[in-house]
């Protein structure tokens, strides 16, 4: 879908190639079909770009449901984060502190391992388990707002479109959402996926519903 | 194999580098004073020191803390250490006792991070240790009298 553009371009252009016969009128048959293949484009590229923006669109809607999702969303609060699939709040209470990192003898990495979930306590665990920063907060965001939370640089941590694809790809704490220990459910989108839609929505100029 | 460092030793034991850190300390060490309460962090009744955070060893795993500097109540020392115990028995906090140990290695650390902690930094940073005899408010003053006796 990324690449129609040029695609297109050159698959009519080789066409109008093929069409035409060297002969003593092909100068001005080859200027016919300039201008024909330039009009041909023309539309072929707004048609493309109308597709894109429906195609980056809907990736967004999909993207959407992933943020939302509890592995996601549970940590994407203001001062302390929920727990479980149901949403609850925390058990042990436990508050964001300075660094996002809890407080005094209440810090996450007391419980959450830097090398993954506790299968025997049931904990879940990741590398640098922490609240997201204060200025991701997608609790209560319409699907819209959340889309424009999530590209404005103020909100996502100074983060380029290819930086987000960067982000959903290999951040451990993302990777987390797919390998969440047992009792909970992980992101039910694979992730390879998420990251695809996340470069449809991206090479789409990063549009956001209403 | 994996090696961990228990109040200055060095122990190096045949384990799953998924252990609880707490079956090592109380099975394998029979360092018997850190207790088992709960098993899934909710309690605080196992809380140790790693590299002086208090870290919950029924939920912290060996393989994390390999390496690392392990403090049980044992083993735990220095001013703040005293300050806290001394006033743990001055005001007699304890009631059946259980939990304790644990307590004690949490507010060690919350004085070592926060010498002048209000009642809602206390809160804040005792929230996961639950005595289920109802010491809090004995716990609270104790750590304000710790404070004061450091400061």
């Amino acid at each position: 879908m990324l690449n129609q553009r040029p695609g297109i371009q050159d698959r009519v252009r080789t066409q109008a190639r093929k069409s035409f016969p060297k002969t003593a009128f092909s100068l001005l048959g080859l200027a016919t079909a300039i201008a024909l293949a330039s009009s041909l484009t023309g539309t072929a590229w707004s048609q493309t770009e109308a597709a894109n923006s429906a195609d980056s669109l809907a990736a967004w809607a999909k993207i959407a449901t992933v943020l939302q999702h509890p592995r996601c969303l549970n940590c994407h609060q203001l001062n302390s984060p929920l727990q479980g699939d149901e949403r609850r709040p925390h058990i042990p209470q436990v508050v964001r502190g300075p660094d996002n990192h809890g407080v005094s003898a209440m810090r996450c990495g007391n419980c959450h391992n830097d090398m993954g979930n506790n299968d025997t306590s049931g904990t879940p665990g990741g590398l640098h388990w922490q609240l997201a920063p204060v200025s991701m907060l997608w609790q209560g965001l319409s699907v819209g707002d959340l889309c424009r939370t999530v590209k404005d640089p103020a909100h996502n941590g100074n983060r380029t479109g290819a930086m987000l694809i960067e982000h959903m790809e290999n951040e451990p704490l993302v990777l987390y959402g797919w390998n969440p220990g047992k009792g909970r459910e992980p992101i039910p989108i694979p992730h390879d996926q998420v990251v695809e839609l996340t470069k449809v929505w991206v090479a789409g100029g990063m549009p956001c519903p209403q | 194999m994996i090696t961990l460092n228990i109040n200055g030793e060095s122990h190096t034991l045949d384990l799953n580098r998924e252990m609880p850190l707490l079956w090592a300390i109380r099975d394998r060490l029979n360092l018997t004073g850190t207790k088992f309460g709960c098993g899934y962090g909710m309690c605080g009744a196992c809380t140790v020191h790693i590299n002086g955070e208090a870290a919950r060893s029924c939920s912290i795993m060996v393989g994390e803390a390999a390496g690392k500097k392990i403090t049980t109540i044992e083993g735990v020392s220095g001013n703040v250490a005293e300050a806290v115990t001394t006033a743990w028995q001055r005001l007699d906090v304890v009631q059946c006792g259980y939990c304790q140990s644990g307590q004690i290695m949490s507010a060690i650390t919350l004085l070592t991070g926060n010498k002048t902690p209000t009642d809602a930094d206390i809160d804040a940073g005792m929230e996961g240790n639950i005595c289920r005899c109802g010491t809090y408010v004995r716990i609270r003053r104790a750590i304000h009298e710790a404070a004061k006796s450091l400061a």
